[in-house]
């Protein structure tokens, strides 16, 4: 029976490898579901038919009702993925945690000699990881979700990042007393004390963070419930475990860099800077004229364009106006123009948030281009279409030092021959920056919700506006 | 002690492993990435069903049930959302 458990959990790491390699092409993509879905089911197997496993009946209603839940989970309409991402990472912070403290009561009574001091730190570790990337990452979802009583702004106050770190310190100084005394008989109000601790720095930690950090703080969440899982591994002596939970980290690590290069920003600053912090008007007095297009002007221009590139940001996403961008893009591409979409690594709430919904909404992918690939081409680009990104795209952030914008990349709009941007109001963007784009000679605004102003330009090509 | 020594080995070769592999990921996909390793890292789900089925106290066993259907819910909704969203990426 060990050995049946053995070889089943190395088939499963070995898969578990080929699905991330397979997700280095979305032709192969879709195999590594299939592969992850194989090693998951091989090491549920495997520990099920366990001989110490006997209480089945629980098992069975357990995996049952994450059935019933997760089933629900996976048809949430696209736009609400970065939030059922977050929901993940809390689902996966709290097994973690509940795990651990299992653990620890079910040793500290009958097994005490199973706490080596190295155990009981990973145990510390797992919990502490576990259980603040469960309230961390629920705060993270009710933020994406625009719950009620969940703050959207950043909440701040003076001695923030102090009380933040005294909490942290706190329950990592309990953690070591625990590993020195693991089996004292005040050793499990230590140990549910470090638990609350974690609990609350979770919450903490989220509050001051608004929603343009969001593509960061979701893979940095990701990283520390990837870790909290190693944890678990070290706790459990599960080479299987470690493994997973290292694969898992090491994406969100990954992701976590990439966010915080595209933002010109470090860690530290995203957890401990309140990006959103309310920043002094500048220059309220000089803002220049913005002018006005109309639609059918606006329709005129893309028509006589021979590129088009669109420049798609958070607010597509809230107007739900990926599908009106296709029919756009079925339009000018039927008229023989060719049409690029300019996808910024922070656009949207999450990492590759832009590119699940234009797939959503049958843009074939090879229409995506990064950043880094479009820039050297906007200088030739006739038109520019802003489709509600606002920070990505504003010029100040290659010199303006006093902006929390300053430093990083953009995407060039501004040296397409045209812009035109869609935007809902005439308030400045999410930083509170007015965005100088608007404001150039050879830029035009379109107000109103980008789904609507897709569907009248849309309605231009069709029916009679334009032949 | 000797175990764990193992086991650190272990997690040292997977993060590089990790490293390798995910660097090399579409950066088309990096939304469906997060819920795949999202799903595989509710492996933990091994650790929970030890905890709920063997015959521990009952206490012990409702915190394992409970972790076990939070894993459970990240591997069901996980790879099912991720084979969703990989269906849409299509060339042309």
């Amino acid at each position: 029976m060990h050995l049946i458990g053995e070889l089943a959990a190395i088939l499963a790491t070995a898969l578990f490898i080929f699905a991330l390699h397979w997700m280095g092409d979305p032709k192969t993509a879709r195999r590594g579901v299939f592969a992850g879905v194989t090693g998951m089911t091989v090491a549920i197997l495997a520990t099920w038919i366990q001989p110490e496993i006997v209480h089945h009946a629980w098992i069975f209603l357990a995996i049952i009702a994450g059935f019933a839940v997760g089933i629900p989970l996976s048809r949430v309409p696209l736009t609400a993925v970065p939030q059922r991402t977050a929901l993940s990472h809390a689902f996966g912070g709290l097994a973690a945690g509940l795990v651990g403290t299992a653990e620890y009561f079910l040793w500290v009574g009958e097994h005490s000699a199973q706490l080596t001091p190295f155990r009981m730190g990973a145990l510390v570790v797992e919990v502490i990881l576990g259980f603040l990337t469960f309230t961390g990452s629920l705060m993270a979802a009710g933020k994406l979700q625009e719950v009620r009583w969940i703050p959207q702004r950043p909440v701040t106050y003076p001695g923030q990042n102090f009380v933040n770190l005294g909490v942290l310190g706190l329950a990592a100084a309990l953690g070591v007393v625990l590993v020195l005394h693991p089996t004292a008989a005040w050793s499990g109000q230590v140990f549910i004390a470090i638990a609350a601790l974690a609990l609350i720095f979770g919450v903490l930690l989220i509050i001051p963070i608004g929603g343009a950090d969001m593509p960061t703080v979701i893979s940095i969440l990701n990283a520390y419930a990837g870790l909290a899982a190693v944890a678990m591994g070290f706790v459990l002596d599960s080479k299987l475990l470690v493994t997973a939970g290292a694969l898992d980290g090491s994406s969100g690590l990954i992701l976590s860099i990439i966010m915080c290069k595209a933002m010109n920003r470090s860690f530290t600053n995203v957890l401990f800077g309140a990006f959103g912090k309310a920043q002094p008007a500048v220059a309220a007095g000089e803002q220049k004229e913005w002018k006005q297009e109309s639609v059918e002007g606006a329709a005129q221009l893309l028509e006589q364009a021979r590129s088009v590139v669109i420049i798609p940001g958070y607010g597509m996403a809230v107007a739900q106006a990926q599908h009106k961008v296709r029919e756009l893009y079925d339009a000018l591409t039927k008229r023989g123009v060719t049409v690029k979409f300019a996808i910024h690594p922070v656009a949207g709430r999450m990492p590759g948030h832009m590119n699940v919904l234009l797939a959503e909404a049958n843009i074939p992918y090879s229409a995506l281009v990064e950043m880094d690939e479009i820039n050297p081409e906007m200088p030739q680009c006739d038109v520019a279409l802003v489709l509600g990104a606002n920070d990505v795209v504003n010029p100040a952030a290659r010199y303006a030092k006093s902006t929390p914008i300053y430093g990083m990349p953009i995407i060039d709009a501004d040296k397409a021959k045209t812009v035109l941007a869609v935007k809902r109001s005439k308030n400045p963007g999410f930083a509170g920056i007015d965005n100088e784009l608007y404001s150039l000679d050879n830029t035009w605004m379109l107000f109103g919700d980008a789904k609507a102003v897709l569907g009248d330009l849309v309605k231009q090509f069709g029916s009679g506006g334009i032949h | 002690m000797n175990d764990f020594s193992s086991v650190l080995f272990v997690f040292v070769l997977a993060t590089f492993i990790g490293l390798g592999v995910i660097r090399r990921v579409s950066r088309l996909l990096y939304t469906p990435l997060m819920s795949l390793t999202n799903a595989i890292s509710a492996i933990a789900v091994v650790g929970s069903i030890v905890v709920t089925g063997a015959d521990h106290p009952l206490t012990i066993r409702i915190l394992g049930a409970v972790a076990l259907f939070a894993s459970m819910t990240n591997i069901v909704s996980g790879f099912m959302i991720t084979d969703r969203m990989l269906k849409m990426f299509k060339k042309q």
